[in-house]
């Protein structure tokens, strides 16, 4: 161990966001160096490979304007997120650094960014309702405390009015509230200014870490780290219920390409990194309950579909490692169904525990199993009423046609009204009734 | 032998130990992270680390441990959950905490846990390493313990011990233990294997009656996110008629092994009454644990599993998924700058995969009894296309698959095996064992039911030109009747009662939807109307 920074002025290469100085004594893989630009900023980076005195960094600010004479200084620590109650309510960019305008605040800790891997036998399981005031998730694809769930989106669709609508209507059964950590990830000034007017608008507190569309790419690596590293501080240090929101996925993945390709990597499936499954599980994964603990992390990250193809490897990766996806669709936004969830390719894999009798309602699970079984029905013979025109279907076929279309506009459309669960499945009641359905 | 680190990379680190070997286990760094060699360069040693080497500094300490990455075997292996190296997570949960610790080198098996031990072999009797020298009873099991070296037995204990002492010694003063250390990447030796010919009962009957599984088999499903793998792993680790489980949740996620620790402490054992997790051993790596370790935990889990055969019990291995696997042996190979075939993947993947295979098998075990090790693993292909180099390895070598379809899963059709691309290699044997023990019906009921679910899709076809009004009375029947096949008997919600299903009880619900069939077909023929048929 070193007690004191050391510094070098040994740089032989810097390619983007990586430099290379040789001559270094004792590096750390994963130790955090700092380099000062010529206008005298400093910016950090993170040692990635050591090979004996040759060192290769990865900065994580701009690399514009630094020069092979820029001074190194080896920090001997890796990574750490200063933590504080005291961070509910700021703004932070992608090295937590604030942006609101008011002082850093004085940490009460220091823990590493990537975290730990949580012990499996440690795990409470996820099963307590949370009610999102959305009948397609609450009534159909249940989001419970601890559970990781992306909503899953195309170019176009309106994800962040799905998302800002969850942000404030989520409650606890019981009438609990959330403490939201606000992951931003390459947003155009546009979008973030969005978010940042809802998030003005709860209630609830909130802590955001932003990193937009012209700020480093290797910010957007390490922001949802932050993030993350809040988040657990939050729940299991202060007991908190976290609900972390992670938009948008899709520039983290194109992020660690860029790198990858910058660090001469073998490319993958459509170039992303052979190791994406694993480097996204590693966020993703933080996300849960422990048992003897108060608080929890849920986390919905936002996916955005590249050509609107769920077997992209960005959404493909996500919903192997999530538990279960929300999945928006082109044909009823353009209907004007608003949200627009296609709950057929939706899931929500912890449901099971978190609806029925002291959860949600007993006739829960029925209610939502018919009106999934009729509505897939529905959905295929619009296939068939393609084909054969609706004078070839039996009275029985049209009736499950019309159920379909009300099914949209009637139960999945709710525009900006929200609905507690009670009320959804009343409408998923009153709905199998009109059309006869709520026997078999 | 001690040495330095000089690079680091990654997990993989390169020291420079001289005189070790290939596959030796190394402690690197302060902090004593275990690693293994995967490479050897003149005076140095490429060390893949199963631990995170964040904070790892060159010049730093390593130490070779002269012997392979082994398990250790004994008595208090059953109802344990352990990670990728054999450490026991609930204690690793007690000594630091809920979120994982680096470098702990906790022993797998309790040292304190008193055992009773029932000597076997007599003194003075001559034995060879793997005979049968007494037992312990583990829960419901009888644990066979072995001499563990040639020689005569001088002194048997008779009674309670712990993991520190001796039950025995031999004549020549050596101590003989109930512990047995393994390296994990050598099959345990058996005498000879036998052909798989009993069946492998899993409860679920689209597996029992259309692809049914043999003891000692191996058998893959492949299937896209959310069609249905864990729930499927789970239930047929549950439900399956075998008397000991080895469950490895490779690379998936953490609150599904919580949820299997929760269900299986709670259950029982359908075919025993005993609680379930007696006989369960758990290997687990998440996605978020390290990626060496996640390559190694499968054979960890093969190497208990054919430990427990070795004492002639009939073994299930359970994997969810073997892609994971797959892909930390290419993270793996990327970073020791391998040649990359197919998708990055080293070229050797096939056949490491089709050796980890051939640990399936019914054997002779070495002292005469007779054991089995089947093999049921899950594969996730990337984006659902089953034309990938891992599913395609698998089929190579599986004795069955299961292709699980998107389009069942998004109908709710669970588990999603889809009725015309999957397929079992032991059907012939065991649909002929079925008829024999079952029902007679058995071999004829699943060739009907496989025609009428073929008869549906041409029907399905014709109905989609001319609407199925525009079908025969006959075909809107066996449209009907192969729904309720599919709905009904295919179908099995793992959330319900249902989740589990006899052979019995199979064979009687299947009997039953084609006698309803076959009399409704009659009373089409004696001019009642459809409509009418159907109403039963
Ligand atoms: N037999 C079943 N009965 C009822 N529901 C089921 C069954 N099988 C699967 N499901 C439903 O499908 C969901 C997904 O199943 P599962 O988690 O097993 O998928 P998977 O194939 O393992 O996905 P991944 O590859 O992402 O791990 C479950 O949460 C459950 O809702
Ligand atoms: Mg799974």
């Amino acid at each position: 161990m070193r007690l004191s920074e050391h510094i070098y002025r040994t740089i032989s290469s810097i390619r983007g966001p990586l430099l290379s100085v040789e001559r270094v004594f004792n590096a750390r893989a994963g130790e955090i160096v700092r380099i000062v630009r010529p206008d005298g900023e400093a910016v950090d980076g993170e040692v990635l490979k050591i090979e004996g005195e040759s060192v290769l960094v990865q900065v994580f600010g701009e690399t514009r304007g630094l020069g092979m004479d820029a001074p190194v200084a080896f920090t001997d620590g890796v990574k750490m997120a200063p933590l504080s109650p005291d961070m509910i309510g700021r703004v932070f960019d992608g090295s937590f650094h604030p942006i609101d305008g008011s002082p850093p605040f004085i940490p009460a800790r220091w823990t590493p960014a990537t975290g730990q891997p949580i012990n499996p036998t440690a795990r409470a399981r996820p099963e307590e309702f949370i009610e999102t005031g959305i009948t397609a998730i609450d009534a159909l694809n249940t989001l419970v405390k601890g559970q990781k769930l992306p909503v899953f989106s195309c170019a176009g669709l309106p994800s962040r009015e799905v998302a800002a609508a969850v942000l404030q209507n989520a409650r606890l059964a019981g009438g609990g509230e959330f403490v939201v950590v606000f992951v931003a990830l390459g947003l155009t000034h546009h979008d973030y200014s969005f978010y940042m007017e809802s998030l003005a608008e709860m209630r609830t507190g909130f802590v955001a870490f932003v990193n937009r569309a012209d700020e480093p790419v290797v910010e957007r690596l390490l922001a949802p780290r932050f993030g993350l590293a809040a988040a657990e501080y939050l729940a299991f240090d202060r007991g908190m219920d976290v609900l972390v929101l992670i938009t948008d996925m899709t520039n983290y993945c194109d992020a660690l390409r860029e790198v990858s390709t910058a660090r001469e990597e073998l490319p993958g499936r459509r170039g992303y990194p052979g190791y994406m499954y694993s480097d996204l599980a590693s966020l993703y994964e933080r996300a849960g309950r422990i048992k003897g603990m108060a608080g929890s992390v849920t986390m919905l990250p936002v996916v955005t579909m590249p050509e609107d193809d769920i077997t992209h490897p960005i959404p493909d990766l996500t919903g192997y490692i999530t538990e279960g996806q929300i999945v928006l669709s082109r044909e009823l936004h353009q209907k004007g169904v608003f949200p627009p969830v296609d709950v057929l390719p939706s899931l929500s894999r912890l449901m099971q525990r978190g609806i029925g009798a002291g959860h949600t309602r007993g006739d829960h699970r029925a209610i939502a199993d018919l009106l999934y079984r009729h509505y897939a029905k529905g959905r295929e013979l619009r296939r068939l009423e393609a084909i054969v025109g609706r004078e070839g279907m039996t009275a029985g076929d049209r009736v499950m046609l019309d159920l379909a279309e009300a099914f949209e506009r009637e139960l999945i459309h709710q525009g900006d009204t929200r609905r507690d669960i009670s009320g959804s499945l009343d409408r998923g009641v009153e709905l199998l009734k009109r059309f006869s359905l709520e026997g078999a | 032998m001690t040495g330095r680190i000089v690079a680091i990379s990654g997990p993989t680190v390169t020291v420079d130990l001289k005189g070790v070997k290939l596959y030796d286990m190394v402690r690197v760094g302060e902090a004593m992270l275990i690693g293994e060699v995967v490479r050897l360069e003149r005076e140095r040693a490429v060390v893949q680390v199963y631990e995170d080497t964040r904070g790892l500094g060159v010049h730093e300490l390593a130490r070779g441990l002269d012997k392979p990455l082994t398990v250790r075997l004994g008595p208090g292996l059953l109802s344990g959950m352990f990670d990728g190296l054999q450490r026991p997570m609930e204690r690793l949960f007690r000594q630091c905490g809920p979120f994982i610790c680096s470098g702990s080198d906790l022993t797998p098996l309790d040292q304190e846990r008193q055992w009773r031990f029932f000597p076997l072999a007599r003194v003075g009797e001559e034995v060879a390493p793997f005979d049968v020298i007494g037992y312990v009873e583990e829960g419901a099991f009888r644990h066979l313990l072995t001499a563990g070296a040639s020689g005569t037995i001088g002194r048997l204990a008779d009674g309670e011990f712990n993991l520190t002492q001796p039950v025995g010694a031999f004549a020549d003063g050596r101590e003989i233990t109930a512990i047995r250390e393994w390296p994990v990447r050598k099959p345990r030796p058996y005498r000879r294997k036998l052909s798989p010919a009993l069946p492998l009962v899993t409860g679920q009957r689209a597996v029992d009656f259309l692809f049914p599984l043999a003891r000692g088999g191996t058998a893959v499903f492949p299937g896209g996110f959310g069609t249905g793998k864990t729930v499927l792993e789970q239930a047929v680790a549950k439900f399956s008629a075998v008397d000991l489980v080895v469950y490895v949740g490779c690379g998936e996620r953490g609150n599904e092994m919580a949820e299997l620790l929760d269900e299986f402490t709670a259950m029982s054992d359908p075919w025993s009454g005993k609680p379930l997790m007696e006989r369960t051993i758990v290997v687990v790596n998440t996605s978020n644990m390290p990626v060496a370790a996640r390559e190694a935990s499968i054979y960890t889990a093969v190497a208990m599993a054919e430990y427990y055969r070795d004492m002639g019990y009939h073994v299930l291995l359970l994997a969810d998924s073997i892609s994971r696997w797959a892909e930390a042996l290419r993270e793996i190979s990327s970073s020791l700058e391998e040649m990359p075939g197919e998708e990055g993947y080293p070229t050797y993947l096939a056949s490491r995969l089709s050796g980890f295979f051939e640990r399936a098998g019914v054997v002779e075990t070495m002292n005469g009894g007779i054991g089995s090790l089947s093999m049921v693993l899950s594969v996730s292909p990337p984006g659902g296309d089953f034309t990938e180099p891992v599913t395609q390895a698998c089929l190579r070598t599986a004795g069955a698959f299961f292709m699980l379809d998107t389009s069942l899963a998004h109908r709710r059709h669970f588990p999603a095996i889809n009725w015309f691309q999957s397929y079992s290699l032991y059907e012939r044997n065991i649909v002929r064992h079925f008829t024999a023990e079952v029902s007679p019906r058995w071999e004829e009921l699943q060739r009907r039911c496989r025609e009428m679910l073929q008869r549906e899709e041409s029907l399905r076809e014709v109905a989609e030109i001319v609407g199925i009004e525009g079908l025969q009375d006959a075909d809107r029947l066996l449209m009907k009747v192969a729904e309720r096949i599919r709905l009904e008997f295919l179908c099995q919600n793992a959330y319900t009662e249902d989740a589990f299903s006899t052979p019995e009880q199979t064979a009687a619900k299947i009997g039953e939807i084609l006698e309803f069939h076959d009399r409704a077909a009659e009373r089409l023929k004696e001019g009642i109307l459809l409509d009418e048929v159907l109403k039963g």
